[in-house]
């Protein structure tokens, strides 16, 4: 079938402002948008530039928007655009992040706000030698934070972005949670300030944006309230909001 | 042009490269240079296991997991190296835990284990539980653990740099040259210490669970520079591929209990491996799903190329399912419409791993020649390199074990060279042939574009070069890949801006690949026995006599030259394999 995909074109070098430019590729309803955009890159027109790596939704590369929607174009079937939203697929840059070239976007920010949570596991206590025991309970209550592939997707499509630029975002959030939540972690008191914070947790306001983009079925919000709530415990404070989930 | 100085350059972001990074920074000031975002690479896609003697749910040694290592890679593999990996992978896996990477547990609250293919208790008894896991996403664990590590220790990243060469005078490494992505412009990276991780080259079939990034950019530009490869006539094909798209189904759904069968239904591998049955070693399961396809058993039935079998794992139950296959099920959903707990999957061979690589010793250095000559102050691991612990056909979980087992020794091995190494001295003239052939590619050539070569070169390894080999068939591959390396002459770019030029990055690789499928059917056409993951038709015994040796291939010009090594056999007699 044919399809014509409108990509918004961009490269600093010679570009004014951003166009739309527009594709007809031949394509089988099976095949991944990415596919289809292989197929302009290496077939048609090898100037347009986007990231991909694994092609199968678990490298974190291939993030964009897909009609107005965050998600990986490599876990995005043709069919399922096509049935949805008919034959013309609009695809942009991921939204509060510079736009290097095309859809290429300068990612730094992103990362700078992962690393300001302390991503990793603390516990200075001495152990054994062999694994710390964790049972398959508090092994499952951080688990589906264990998914993300910090695509940004979730950073692209949070509302809050777009006035506070500030706002740490639901990867760097939801990271926090995967080790505050780790019955192996000492590290909270290490990462609060960073959370409780008006660019912490306290920035959401449960838009559930994030939670729909996911590409990783994370339930960011519901990560984001189980923080606040902890933070509120500690505080003895209901003032900073934090409803539940 | 612009300069930068290490004690220890790291090319490339996955498993074994970030180990590496780790150790080494210990003493010495270490930079990570990647093509990709460090958490990007390809070891984030590896799914079912890492394996590791704990015994936490039944009995198990080292020992036999070294000779399961040893037999699953038909006697190639050389026997103190998978000793090693196998007595270092117990203490590396409760390392990994402590770094705070998150395994699915057993009921105590230890490690859980579950089996994987080729792995036995008591030397081939039966099936053992002995793969360490996360889910299906062990890969995405180990590279987040990793890289996590990395931020708390502050190592620091050149990102979005590919490697274009490496800086050798005589037999000694002084550091690499790369291109950003960013500006177009190259740099110049010198180190006392180089190490290359970077990855796989599966990219050179059609058919692959690769990533697009696989192009192996290491080992193409050592063979370049006149090291030798070794073993690059074995690469892997992972028996079950979802079909049409290579997409990795893990071998993690046999080892929760998962059957192949055929279009009557029948469990076809007890006709294989009457003892292991669908758990056999992976060159065995992609055998006997092309020899079901080519008998006319496969569920189309047509016997054609592409027709393909069940994986069935409607048994296992959605609990199963959802804690230990997680992933598995979302690819079946999201690619094929399919829920496992529902019906079964098909699956279909895909290219997978390179076996061989860049020749190395225990600590990962690089050797030069058969007598084990070392390059000073280069270092491989991982994927690119050959040690060589997988022999002919690599042991499912047996490659994120070597990524990290072999990563540290490597960086502990660098910190203490790089102590007593002095800082090597650079030119800008040693970027003069990089420079030149960018300009060149650069300038606009009017030769094909890229697209059709890289196809070309894909759909001729794979029928050519893949699962089945032959003299003819072989002999047409090397004809056809030697025809489009002097097309590649004359290559057309699409994009001529300097900043984030991804047309030339892919051009840059496809070299790559044509200088390693090149090698690859040379040395495969060259062998003429069948073992592991070298099927030949016109030789289809294992032949020790004459054959129990590694290979080694230089790339001059047009030719590949050949030279061989002896396997070490110190432990275990080779002996016929059957399961």
């Amino acid at each position: 079938m044919k399809i014509i995909l409108k990509i918004k074109r961009y490269n600093p070098e010679v570009d004014e402002k951003p166009a739309f430019r527009e594709y007809e590729v031949d394509v089988s309803p099976n095949q991944r948008l990415l596919d289809a955009m292989m197929h302009i890159k290496r077939n048609i027109d090898g100037s347009l530039g986007f990231r991909k790596s694994c092609a199968h939704g678990v490298c974190g590369s291939d993030a964009m928007r897909i009609n107005g929607k965050d998600g990986l174009a490599c876990k995005t079937l043709i069919k399922d655009l096509v049935e949805k939203e008919g034959e013309t697929v609009v695809i942009e840059p991921l939204r509060h992040l510079p736009v290097q070239r095309d859809l290429i976007v300068d990612q730094t920010i992103f990362f700078k706000n992962y690393r300001a949570v302390k991503p990793y596991l603390i516990n200075h206590e001495p152990h054994s030698g062999k694994e710390r025991l964790q049972s398959p309970e508090d092994r499952e209550r951080f688990d589906d934070a264990t998914h993300c592939i910090l695509c940004a997707a979730c950073y692209s499509a949070c509302p809050i972005l777009e006035d506070n630029p500030r706002f740490l975002g639901p990867a760097a959030l939801a990271q926090a949670f995967r080790f505050n939540a780790d019955s192996r972690d000492r590290g909270f008191e290490e990462r609060r300030e960073a959370l409780d914070h008006e660019n912490g947790v306290w920035a959401c306001q449960n838009h559930f944006q994030c939670t729909r983009a996911c590409p990783r079925s994370i339930k960011l919000t519901k990560r984001i309230n189980e923080t606040k709530q902890k933070l509120n415990g500690l505080n003895g404070t209901k003032q900073k909001g934090g409803e539940t989930a | 042009m612009e300069r930068h100085e290490f004690d220890v350059l790291i090319i490339g972001s996955g498993g074994s490269g970030l180990y590496a990074a780790l150790e080494a920074g210990k003493g010495s000031k270490v930079a990570v240079i990647s093509k990709l975002y460090p958490m990007r690479s390809h070891t984030g896609a590896a799914q079912g296991g890492i394996s590791a003697a704990l015994g936490n749910v039944e009995e198990d040694q080292p020992e036999w997991h070294a000779f399961d290592t040893v037999k699953g890679g038909d006697y190639l593999v050389d026997q103190e190296a998978a000793m090693i990996m196998a007595q270092d992978a117990v203490q590396i896996v409760y390392d990994l835990e402590n770094m705070g990477l998150p395994f699915n547990r057993t009921p105590e609250g230890k490690i859980d284990q579950r089996r994987f293919g080729g792995h036995t208790r008591n030397f081939g008894e039966a099936p053992v539980k002995r793969a360490c896991y996360s889910a299906d996403r062990t890969g995405h664990m180990i590279l987040q653990t990793l890289f996590q590590q990395c931020v708390k220790n502050d190592v620091s990243f050149y990102d979005e740099f590919q490697a274009v060469d490496v800086i050798l005078d005589g037999h000694s490494c002084k550091g690499v040259i790369a291109v950003e992505l960013a500006t177009g412009e190259l740099h110049l990276f010198s180190a006392q210490a180089t190490l290359f991780a970077t990855g796989g080259f599966g990219r050179m079939f059609k058919i692959t669970s690769n990533a697009y990034a696989n192009t192996g950019d290491g080992p193409a530009i050592c063979a370049r520079k006149g090291i030798p490869l070794e073993d690059m006539e074995f690469f892997q094909f992972h028996p079950t591929g979802i079909m049409g798209l290579g997409i990795l189904i893990s071998e993690a759904v046999r080892g929760e209990g998962g059957i192949l069968r055929n279009r009557s239904g029948e469990r076809f591998m007890e006709r294989y491996a009457p003892t292991l049955l669908d758990l056999a070693p992976r060159d065995m399961v992609s055998r006997a799903i092309l020899t079901e396809i080519k008998a006319g058993m496969g569920i189309r039935g047509d016997k054609k190329i592409d027709d393909y079998v069940y994986l069935d794992a409607t048994h296992l139950g959605p609990k199963t399912l959802a804690a230990k296959l997680p992933d598995i099920t979302d690819f079946c959903m999201t690619y094929l419409n399919i829920n496992p707990k529902d019906g079964p999957i098909p699956v279909l061979p895909t290219a997978h791993y390179a076996m061989g690589g860049i020749p190395t010793d225990l600590d990962g250095r690089v050797l030069y020649d058969k007598n084990n000559g070392v390059v000073d102050g280069l270092y491989a691991v991982g994927e690119c390199a050959c040690i060589s612990v997988h022999g002919a056909n690599r042991l499912g979980t047996n490659s994120l074990l070597d990524l990290v087992v072999f990563g540290r020794r490597a960086g502990v091995h660098i910190s203490d060279y790089v102590k007593h190494a002095d800082a090597p001295k650079i030119s800008d003239s040693d970027a003069d042939d990089s420079k030149e052939w960018i300009s060149r590619l650069m300038a606009g050539q009017k030769g094909s574009y890229g697209g059709d070569i890289r196809e070309e070169m894909q759909a001729v390894m794979m029928a050519d070069v893949g699962i089945y080999r032959n003299e003819t068939d072989m002999a047409h591959a090397t004809k056809k890949i030697l025809e489009l390396r002097h097309r590649y002459e004359q290559i057309s770019i699409h994009d001529t801006s300097r900043s984030f030029n991804t047309d030339l990055m892919e051009i840059i690789e496809l070299r790559n690949l044509l200088d390693l499928s090149l090698i690859t059917a040379e040395a495969a056409r060259a062998r003429q026995e069948s073992r592991g993951g070298h099927s030949r038709k016109d030789f289809p015994e294992r032949n020790d006599e004459k054959w129990l040796k590694h290979s080694l291939s230089y790339l001059q010009g047009d030719g590949v030259r050949m030279d061989y090594k002896p396997v070490d056999t110190s432990i275990w007699t080779p002996k016929p394999r059957t399961y």
